[in-house]
């Protein structure tokens, strides 16, 4: 009994060691990234690995709030890359977690539209702290069978007719859809900013979530949520990215989205490199691959977003007819204006008043309306 | 003995029991055959094409790896040290004895996500690097308790009488250990063993916490299932490993049914 | 010298216990121990409100917190009713299973059943509750089965009630294992004697079985009920929109708002309802038949 023990403890450390000794070694570097879901697809990831010897590994968040706090876990460091959107951009920066960058060194950085090239939410002082991705609207999502006639406004997601069958993203600046809704249909609130609300504003716009809350059928926190919710049909309409979308249709499930007249709140994302990253050379072959007109076209066409690089607009209609326009890559100042997009509201409402709500307030009343 | 009725009464339910237990097996192993990347009932079509794609990928492949090499270290020291742990509860009596039981099942009595936090701040503090260790640090605290109960369970059924007359017959301690003691606790190493690899392999809670970056197989697969593009691969890689799994656990169960010496009915 | 060393050992119990105990004590004292009572220490500080650094000055606004706002009342309720009815219906599904397992089976049988218990905690947690997500939606497998049965559908995804029976289903082995570890040390001769006081099938059951098992029923209630206690991935896969549960606050408030003296402040909570259970545990010979 106790030689077989022995034999087989030796067997099981033998077999360990072997694969243990291969696995660790690399040639080009690893990179540890946290992004969206989507936006590491093998179909652009594999050729860059190829190309330049740099692995990707990549963690996914589905949320700003997650993002920043991955980025600072195990006292940073952690993480080579992160895909923030403007609403974790400015929180990393001053929370010195990112690194500027010399955005001279990218080739396609010239070929950026000009409202990307310096945004405010990932450009302080002059300084780059990343380099602008990809942008897009937070959409609304119907069930082409189910929901009739189409709707045109966001009064749907708050509409009875659809109650058990709603559903909207699980994160705090939510509150924010709500507040643009009634920026448009209650003027007397005085709301100017959907990110930007005093306490009567705010207190209205909780007030409108709760009465949508016997409607919701499921809070989607994962992409993958949303996605089972309207295959399956427990969900017929609801608020979503491009992304799901895309990936129903698919599926052949029978959605289709929209942006309804009130406009949207959106995000622009950037790919930014943490302040204690040990592959700088990786980080920065990533930012020059993944900003030329090929892969900004591949990776807009995959999630449904818009590409910051001008020059991607050909190639999208040539890889998939239509796109370019469909996604708004050919027209995007004007259409760019009328997105709301993600930024972390803060009590300074930067109209000279100082009680707007901040951003812990939004995540407190939001578990408190979850309950 | 109980009455016949009983007995098929009783055979019924346990029928049923493992029918609740096996739908979902068998969902999880019929859909890795889905032709579509997402899980809607009826399937949509049975195809084998995500196999290959599965078993090559190498994120899937490092996760593997590092899953099996975490849950293999853990075991190891659950095992070191929760024998060690209930030898010493068992033979002595002293003040502490009831706080020794307590403080060994506290990590599985509490709430992963308090162990998971609680070490994290930790590993943070003293600036740890997260990876393969701060993993198996996590998993140990819940393993030997296992290992602790299984050979303490044990060592209460061995007669005391044993290690003595081993002695009388001229044996030193580690004659006797290596003797006597060893295989009649043997089979209660190996079912706690067996029961500490599994809930190492398969825990996400307190993995989440200690990780860092790296990925376990059950956080690669937490990845998937919020990704929604490669679901039928997760169902793939379960497959195979409930299908690897049987012969270990059966073989197991052989091992630890009767051991000889323990017979006491 | 090996016996010198040796029967020193024998001699000295004291210093053989020391031996043997000490590296497992000190291992978790030093690590698992340290650790936890850090963690409870920072529930009396609080964080920056933009830079989410903690900052270490003794306050007990977290707890205020917790008391004034009646949301984290219901989401401990709910969790703790849940945890407690997964229990119950575990103990009650497990009890014959493990039965029939250890006094009914033959020798063959029983080894088979025990490796079909085992089995399913091989097959990964997260990809049997993703199932399950399957097996109840709208177009379900469950509804398809009660379709075909001519019944009308349930309309049970991401509910509560979706979560109890996930968590029902996932916890099972571990109340199955404990209760057949007890029920098979019963000796014949006690339900033998039983029988020759004139206690019928039932009686036998009620007062001689019962009592028996009832150490492993409750260490078998032990895992199932801190477990359900403390998650939050089945709420978030399977739950509804009323479904948070204590683990969800906990993980939402260190992710989502990198407030970890908050979520150690609701940690409490779960933590004191564990050590009572704990403690009755005990009382009822739980942690001999762990």
């Amino acid at each position: 009994m106790t030689k077989r023990m022995w034999a087989l403890v030796a067997t099981l450390a033998v077999c360990l060691a072997f694969p243990a000794a291969g696995v660790t070694k690399q040639h080009g570097g690893t990179l540890n990234m946290i992004a969206w879901e989507g936006y590491t697809q093998p179909q652009w990831v594999k050729p860059f690995t190829k190309k330049t010897g740099c692995t990707v590994h990549a963690k996914y968040a589905g949320s700003s709030d997650e993002m920043v706090t991955l980025m600072r876990s195990g006292g940073g460091g952690q993480y080579d890359m992160v895909s923030a959107s403007g609403d974790a951009s400015l929180r990393l920066i001053f929370g010195k977690d990112v690194q500027a960058i010399d955005p001279s060194k990218i080739p396609d950085y010239k070929n950026f539209g000009k409202a990307f090239q310096s945004p405010s939410n990932n450009t302080v002082d002059g300084k780059h702290y990343g380099l602008s991705l990809q942008w897009g609207p937070n959409t609304l999502l119907y069930n082409t069978k189910k929901v009739k006639p189409v709707p045109t406004s966001w009064a749907a997601i708050y509409d009875p007719k659809y109650k058990g069958k709603v559903t909207v993203p699980d994160n705090p600046i939510q509150i924010a859809d709500a507040a643009l809704y009634l920026m448009k249909t209650k003027p007397s609130l005085g709301i100017k900013d959907p990110y930007e609300l005093n306490s009567n504003q705010f207190k209205a716009a909780i007030d409108l979530l709760k009465k949508q809350k016997p409607l919701i059928k499921k809070y989607w926190g994962l992409a993958s949520d949303e996605i089972d919710l309207f295959k399956n049909g427990d969900a017929v309409i609801g608020a979503s990215w491009p992304y799901q979308t895309n990936t129903l249709v698919a599926a052949k499930a029978p959605v289709k989205d929209l942006i309804p007249k009130e406009g949207a709140t959106g995000w622009l994302d950037t790919w930014m490199v943490s302040a204690k990253t040990k592959n700088m050379d990786c980080a920065m072959k990533w930012l020059s691959w993944i900003s030329t007109p090929t892969v900004q076209a591949q990776q807009a066409i995959y999630f449904g977003e818009t590409p910051v690089n001008s020059k991607a607009c050909a190639i999208m209609d040539k890889l998939s007819k239509g796109s370019c326009a469909q996604y708004h890559a050919n027209a995007p100042l004007q259409y760019f204006k009328q997105i709301h997009f993600w930024k972390t509201p803060v009590a300074d409402c930067g109209n000279g008043q100082k009680d707007c709500m901040d951003y812990t307030k939004w995540q407190q009343a939001w578990t408190q309306l979850k309950g | 003995m109980e009455t016949r009725a009983t007995r098929i009464a009783l055979g019924v339910w346990v029928g049923l029991v493992l029918v609740f237990l096996y739908v979902p097996i068998v969902v999880i192993c019929l859909y890795a055959f889905n032709s579509s990347n997402v899980q809607s009932w009826p399937i949509a079509g049975l195809t084998t094409k995500w196999f290959g794609p599965a078993i090559h990928n190498p994120d899937m492949q490092q996760a593997l790896w590092l899953s099996l090499k975490a849950a293999a270290l853990a075991t190891a020291a659950a095992l070191v040290l929760g024998s060690a742990a209930s030898f010493g509860v068992h033979r002595f009596r002293f003040f502490g004895r009831e706080a020794i039981s307590f403080l060994l099942v506290l990590p599985i009595a509490l709430p992963g996500i308090i162990t998971g936090m609680a070490l994290n701040s930790y590993f943070a503090f003293w600036k740890t690097s997260f990876g393969l260790w701060t993993i198996v640090v996590g998993h140990a605290t819940f393993c030997v308790v296992v290992v602790y109960n299984n050979v303490l369970a044990r060592l209460r059924r061995v007669p005391g009488s044993l290690t003595e007359a081993s002695m009388d017959l001229g044996a030193d301690g580690l004659q006797t250990f290596r003797y006597v003691t060893f295989p009649t606790i043997s089979t209660a190493l190996i079912s706690g063993g067996l029961l500490a690899f599994a809930l190492s392999f398969d825990e996400v809670i307190v993995t989440t916490f200690t990780a860092g970056a790296q990925n376990t197989l059950p956080i690669w697969i937490f990845g998937q299932i919020r990704l929604g593009q490669q679901l039928p691969q997760v169902n793939v890689v379960v497959f195979l490993i409930l299908a690897l799994t049987i012969i270990p656990v059966a073989l197991a169960q052989r091992l630890t049914r009767e051991s000889g010496i323990l017979r006491t009915e | 010298m090996r016996r010198r060393i040796g029967g020193a050992l024998w001699r000295h119990q004291p210093l053989k216990a020391l031996a043997l105990l000490s590296p497992p004590v000190l291992a978790f004292t030093l690590v698992y121990i340290a650790a936890l009572a850090a963690l409870f220490v920072s529930a009396f500080w609080t964080v920056d409100p933009f830079t989410s650094l903690t900052i270490h000055s003794w306050t007990l606004d977290n707890f205020r917190e917790l008391w004034n706002e009646p949301t984290y009342r219901t989401v401990a309720l709910r969790t703790i009713s849940i945890a407690a009815a997964v229990t119950i219906t575990d103990a009650i599904i497990a009890f014959p299973f493990a039965y029939y397992m250890a006094r009914i089976a033959k020798p063959h049988t029983r080894a088979i059943l025990f490796v079909l218990v085992l089995l399913p905690l091989w097959a990964s947690y997260l990809a049997r509750v993703y199932a399950w997500r399957l097996i109840l939606n709208s177009n379900g497998l469950l509804n398809w089965t009660l379709d075909k049965l001519g019944l009308p559908p349930a309309n049970i995804a991401y509910t509560n009630t979706a979560m109890w029976i996930v968590f029902s289903y996932i916890w099972l082995p571990f109340m199955i294992l404990p209760v057949y570890a007890a029920l098979e040390r019963i000796p014949h001769s006690y339900i033998e004697a039983s029988r020759d006081l004139g206690g019928k099938g039932f009686r036998t059951l009620r007062s001689v079985i019962l009592p028996l098992a009832l150490p492993g029923i409750v260490a078998g209630s032990i895992f199932t009920f801190s477990l359900t206690l403390g998650d939050y991935i089945t709420p978030v896969l399977v739950g509804g929109a009323s479904s948070q549960f204590i683990g969800n606050v906990v993980y939402d408030s260190v992710n989502q708002s990198s407030n970890l003296p908050f979520a150690a402040a609701f940690a409490v909570v779960p933590l004191c309802v564990m050590g009572i259970y704990l403690l009755i545990a005990r009382r009822l010979g739980a942690f001999e038949a762990l």
